[in-house]
Parts: structure tokens; sequence; C-alpha cells
């Protein structure tokens, strides 16, 4: 039992760092709010009183739609593949090694040292490393050449070529698609665990939306009036690379810690059961990983939606193969003087990272009350 | 024991104290704060601004608050927050032209210099080009420390000859050869990461357009969407067939390195790039490497420049203004520029301390028509030159002229270009 005067020093303790954030954190996101439904960044931007003028939503709907903000959309699509390259590749390498690491005899602490090493560096040196590494007359591309083979020829940073292509105008029509998807893998989860009410609403709602998208109905509304195309560009493996090269070692730890966390006897319990080696770590181990899977995909996730400096160093500011939200609002904000802009940019980066992180947070809460 | 404590403590507190009086003695004498991105090769032509204006002033004792990162993108952005903040430095580097202008002056955040011009001679003393772009009607906005030209053809004079062809004249010119050195697995023309492609557009409109269009296009007389503009684009599309596939994932540096490796025939880069070979790579300006005007330029001088303002509220204004005199004075200019490897934006500066290339560009400097560079801030604000590396990228994706035509008019009309 606490006692009243326990919980006044508590409070009174916590008290500025709470006034602290209150005013730098959760204060400067309603500023930055605030100025992203403004026109700031007409002719006197930098004046000491600038005209400002509220503008409702009209940034955002500019950055969805308008003509010359193709930069912006096409840093939506570079970001949404990274994230997923980025965070699937991170997790199925820290994986491996961690298993390999778990399996080792001797020199574990030696190899767990080495693959966390990348860790220790700062973006902006891997960046720049691997921007050496990944020239496409040097580094990388000539090591085919020690084994008498031809030098590689992929233009790893440089490339123009896209796949995936979609049209930008029909994005809706790829948002239900994505749903669809989303939803199916969601009731398979359901019919595995056998839970036969969410299955069938959620057959319902994939049935819903496999006629809205087979009919086409949703081509219909368009966003622009003009096609533009999108895609996953290729030359953003190079920048994949070097950041799973430098976070994969982070998994590892993570899931290092999971694994040694299994009591040994479930795994005793398994192999007096009969299985198999694999089998252990199939059913036993893999299942009891995926706390640690939940909380990697969220840590990794929101460096991945925030990622800046590792593409600035390895890429440059005017790349656009490359080029993610993140980089196009530091040059509305500071090179073309356009902060309201570069405000709304801010504004649509926190709310794709909140989509990521208040269901994680939300649902750690609810174990912790438990 | 507990005696020996307090004495530490008090001896401690008096020295703070001490501390304390030495910078306020120091703030008594006065200080000058130089805020630019001037380190690496360049920071020692700062150094010796610095050492002289020292010498000059021997009370003033000089902070120099450098942002690193190329072109200033980093320093620019530390600036605009210490500006919006309240907290000018004495004196920062711009690139003179536009981007102050645009940025600075429309906020009136600038003094206007006109009486240190009239004060000091340099309305003679710089040429009438120049002042035009450095001035808006309202005033004179800054003091130019160096000019760069922007307009430059480098080649290895013993490789063309070795390949059997000619310093082009005229982009034509170039075409025409292009194909031949291509055959024999040379790139005719090296272009490094995105900035360069508009270095290089900006020579190849000079070119198309001719000096007055050209100007036109930037004061608003000359729409993007004319059929002059649009042959800007397309002549840069074809120009563009005949460059390196990797251009992205180079620097300049390395760019300027494929000519001198024989790998590229030409490339067209400021004239740092003169500085660049002469200094690090250790060739002989005129046999070691060659120059020329970019094809189609011949007689004309894209220029940019760098240059200081007085920012209205600086701490200390008579510091600053005793900054930009030393810098607009023949000495200065002729201590700065060698060691920069730019010219005097004077025209009468002591040629003598000057290479052998850099002299050949100062008496250009005196008697070619001036212009202004758009990649290095001259001619068009920084909206303009933010939103018109999307233009680029549109017309490098697409290879569409009328595509990029539409998109830079549209840029234009939204940045205010002209206006």
């Amino acid at each position: 039992m606490q006692s009243r005067r326990d919980q006044l020093v508590a409070a009174v303790i916590i008290l500025p760092s709470i006034v602290l954030l209150g005013i730098f954190v959760y204060g400067f996101i309603a500023q930055t709010m605030r100025a992203s439904m403004t026109d700031w960044g007409q002719e006197a931007a930098m004046s000491l009183t600038p005209e400002i003028n509220h503008v409702g939503l009209t940034n955002y709907k500019e950055l969805f739609s308008g003509f010359l903000n193709m930069r912006f959309r096409q840093d939506l699509t570079n970001m949404l593949f990274f994230t997923l390259l980025f965070v699937g590749l991170s997790l199925l390498v820290g994986l491996l090694l961690a298993t390999l690491i778990d399996q080792l005899v001797w020199g574990e602490t030696f190899f767990r040292t080495v693959f966390l090493y990348p860790m220790s560096l700062s973006l902006v040196v891997t960046g720049t490393i691997w921007r050496w590494m990944l020239q496409p007359r040097g580094g990388i591309n000539v090591l085919p050449t020690l084994a008498g083979l031809p030098a590689g020829q992929f233009l790893w940073l440089s490339s123009r070529q896209q796949s995936l292509i979609f049209d930008w105008s029909h994005i809706f029509h790829y948002t239900c698609l994505a749903a669809l998807i989303i939803l199916a893998l969601m009731a398979y989860g359901h019919w595995r665990r056998g839970e036969k009410r969410r299955l069938r609403t959620k057959l319902i709602i994939c049935a819903v939306l496999v006629g809205i998208f087979a009919s086409g109905a949703l081509t219909r509304i368009r966003l622009l009036d003009f096609p533009e195309e999108h895609g996953f560009n290729k030359a953003l493996w190079g920048v994949v690379i070097a950041a799973v090269w430098q976070m994969s070692g982070y998994t590892m730890a993570l899931y290092l810690a999971g694994l040694r966390t299994i009591p040994d006897e479930l795994r005793e319990a398994a192999r007096v059961d009969g299985a198999s080696k694999f089998q252990i770590y199939r059913y036993v181990d893999l299942p009891l990983l995926k706390p640690i899977t939940a909380s990697a995909i969220v840590i990794l996730g929101h460096i991945a939606l925030k990622i800046f400096d590792l593409i600035f160093a390895m890429a440059g500011p005017d790349h656009y193969p490359t080029s993610v939200p993140a980089i196009t609002m530091f040059l509305k904000t500071f090179r073309g003087n356009e902060l309201a802009v570069g405000s709304a940019i801010g504004v649509i980066l926190l709310i794709l990272v909140s989509l990521l992180i208040i269901p994680y947070l939300v649902n750690s809460f609810r174990t912790g009350e438990q | 024991m507990r005696t020996s404590r307090w004495i530490k403590l008090a001896a401690m507190c008096a020295s703070i104290v001490l501390m304390f009086g030495a910078v306020a003695s120091a703030a008594v004498r006065g200080r000058l704060e130089i805020f630019s991105w001037w380190a690496g090769d360049e920071g020692p032509a700062l150094e010796a601004l610095i050492d002289k204006y020292e010498k000059m002033y021997p009370g003033i004792s000089v902070i120099n608050s450098t942002v690193t990162g190329g072109s200033g993108v980093n320093a620019k952005a530390v600036l605009k927050t210490r500006m919006l903040g309240g907290d000018p430095p004495d004196t920062f580097q711009v690139h003179a032209g536009q981007e102050l202008i645009g940025t600075w002056v429309v906020a009136n955040r600038m003094e206007d210099l006109t009486w240190l011009y009239q004060q000091e001679g340099w309305n003679t003393a710089f040429p009438a080009d120049l002042l035009n772009l450095l001035s808006t009607d309202k005033g004179i906005w800054s003091v130019p420390v160096n000019i760069h030209r922007s307009n430059v053809m480098y080649f290895i004079p013993a490789n063309l000859a070795k390949w059997g062809v000619g310093v082009p004249n005229t982009w034509e010119e170039f075409l025409e050869i292009a194909p031949k050195l291509q055959a024999k697995g040379i790139v005719p023309l090296s272009v490094g990461e995105n900035w360069t492609a508009t270095h290089l557009w900006e020579s190849v409109a000079l070119a198309v357009l001719g000096p007055n269009k050209y100007e036109q296009l930037w004061n608003g007389r000359l729409s993007w969407k004319s059929p002059e503009a649009i042959k800007v684009w397309e002549m840069f599309g074809e120009i563009l067939k005949y460059t390196n596939t990797d251009a992205p994932s180079l620097s300049w540096q390395q760019a300027t390195d494929m000519v001198v490796k024989g790998q590229a025939a030409f490339n067209i880069m400021g004239d740092w790039a003169s500085g660049y070979m002469t200094t690090t790579l250790k060739l002989k300006p005129g046999t070691g490497f060659g120059w020329a005007a970019s094809p189609g330029t011949k007689g004309i001088f894209m220029m940019l420049s760098d240059s200081f303002g007085l920012p209205i509220g600086c701490a200390n204004r008579e510091n600053a203004i005793a900054w930009l005199k030393m810098l607009g004075s023949r000495d200065g200019q002729d201590t700065f520029n060698p060691l920069k490897g730019s010219i005097s934006a004077r025209t009468d500066s002591d040629l003598a301390k000057y290479d052998a290339y850099l002299q050949s560009a100062a008496r250009d400097w005196r008697t070619n028509k001036i212009v202004g560079s758009l990649a290095h801030g001259v001619v068009a604000n920084e909206r303009f030159m933010n939103d018109f590396a999307t233009v680029m990228d549109i017309f490098l994706a697409s290879k569409n002229a009328q595509a990029a035509a539409n998109a830079a008019q549209a840029v234009a009309i939204q940045a205010g270009v002209g206006k």
C-alpha cells in the first residue's frame, strides 16, 4: 500500500518530464498540425511576421492529387516497398542467424558480437560505406570477376527500372485489393484456430470486396485526371541491403534472447513425444517467438517509416528512385521554404507511424493490466 | 578534511567567475559571427580571410560557424531555423542573386547595401551585369566574394587527339562526333548526380535560347511552353543519349574522373573542376586538361557567386560591415580566390596571383556577356529550384519534352518566377 506521501513525491518527481513532454512533444505536434493547414510558404515565408492564412486541408489534397506533387506519391510507394522488404528481410535474416548461433557449440559470443556490431554504426556511416560498395563500376559488381565471371551490371542505387507498376489515379482500387489480401490472411488464421464465427464474418467481407474489386467500380473514382504510374523502383534494393545489414543483427539479438527464455522442459517434453529436431523448432520454438516478432515488427517498422539519414547519405537528396517522404519533407521545408507543405508531410508520417504503434501499445497495455 | 573541501569549492567558484569575466571582456572588444558552408577543400580560403580580418581589426574575435554539406543544403536548413528564431548570425554565406533575394530580401530580413557600394566605389569595380543580378529595384543586397563559371566544358587534349575528335563548338557538332566516340566504347559526355543534370541543362538552355531569351525565361517574358523552351528539352534529351547510365551514383568529382581516366570524352561542370584537377589530381591547366566554353556559349559567361549580406538585427552590425568592406576590396578578393579556385568579382584584380585557367576565366569575365546560373541560385528563387528537381526527374524518367515544359511552367507560376 502506498502512502499519500509516496504518491505526492512520485507526482512531483514525474511532473517536470510531463511538462517538458507536453511542451516539446505534444505541443509541437499540435503546432505542426496547425501549420499544415495554412499556406505558410508563400513569398515572404522567412519573414519575422509572415502572412499566414488558414487554408484547411488544401495541402493534404494537393499532396495526394496535385500535379506537381508526384514526387510525394512516389515517395509513399517507395516507403511502402522499403518497409515491407526491410522488415521482412531483417526478420528472416535475424531469425536465421539466431537459430544458427543458438546451435553453436563454441564461439557464440564472438559471432553474436560480429553480427550485432553493425548496429553500433550510425546510419550515415552505413550509408556512406554501402554507397561505395554499390558503385556500379566497383564494389559488389566486380566481385564476380574474382571468380573469373563477368562483372555485374546492375545499377544498385541508380537503376530507373520499375516493376509492379500501378496507376495512382486508381489508388482506391488497389487499396481494396490490399485490404482483401489482409482479410484473407486473417480469415486463414481464424480457420486454423477453428474460430468459426469470426471466420464467417471475415469471409463475408472478403466476398463483398472480391465483388467490388472484380466489378472494377472503384476504377471509376479517379483521384487524378491524368494517368500517373508508380511502382517498385529496383534502385531501392541497394538501400534495403544496407538497412538489413545494419538492423538484422538487432533482430538476431531479440530472437536469441527469445530462444533462451524458452524453458528446456518444453523441448524435453517434445523430445519424449518423439519429435524430431526440426519439429521441435517448428512447433515449440517458433510459436513461442511470436511476441518477439510482433515487437520487432513495430520497432523495425517505425524505423523504416521514418528513414531519412541512410537514404540521404546513400543516394543524396534529389534522387527520386530512392526518395521517401521524410526527405521530401526536409527539402520542401528547408530548401523550398514551403513550411506548410512540409508540416503536412510530417503529420502524414506521424499518422502512419501511429497506425503501427498504437495497436501495439494498446495490446501491451491490456496484457500489462491482466 | 572538511575545510579543504570548502577551499576547493571556493576556488572553483572563483575560477568560474573569472571565466565569465574573461568572456565578458571579450564581448566588450567585440565579436563577429560568420556563417558558411565552407569546410574541407574550401576551408583554407575562408581561414585566410579570417586571418586577414583579425589582423586588420585585432580587437574583434571571429566566430567561424560552419555547417558542412555540399552546396549548403544543411547549412541553409540551420540558417533558416536560426533566422526564424530571431537569432541571425552577423553575416552569412549565400548564393548571390535570387537565392538570397527570393528567400531573405522579400521577407525583409536583409539591409540594403547601396550606400556601402557607393561609399566603396563598387558600382564601377564590379561589372554592371553582375550588379543587375544582385539587385532588385529596392537595393543591392550582398557583396560577392568570388565568381565561378558554370558553362565550362572539360576534356583531356591528348585523349581527343588520340581519338581523332576536336572540341565541338555547338551541340550539333557534339551530336555528330558523339556516335563515333560511342562506337569506340567511350562515353561522349559524363554526368553525375541529379544536380549535375540541372547544371548541364542550363548550359544547353543557354546555347539553344541564346543569352537574351535565356534571361527572358527568368523575368517571365518567355513561356516555358514556348517552342524555343520545348526545343531546349528536346536537345537536352538528344544529348542525354550520349551520357553514362550510372550517372545518379556518381558525384561531380567522379564524373570528372571519368574524363581524366579516358572513360569519357567531355564533361560540363562549373570551374571548381579546374581547381579539383589542378590541386587534387595534379594536372597542368592547358596541357594536362583542357577547357572551352560549353558548346554554343562562346562569349557568354554564366556566373554564380558566393556572397555575404547584412541581416537586419544582427548583434554586431559594425563588425559585419567591416567584414563586408574587406570582402569587396581588391585585396580581400585576391586573398580568397586563388585559394578557393575562383576568380575575383572585380574587374581590377591582380592576375599574377592566379593560375593559367583562372587567368583565362578572369579575362572572359571582363569581356563576356554575363548571365546567371539556375542550378546555383542566381536566376530563380529556392522554391523554383526545389521543384525544378521534380521537373528534371519527370524528364529523366519519361524523356517527354512537352511534359517537362508543362511541369516547368506550372512550377514557375507557383514559385512566382519573374514577378
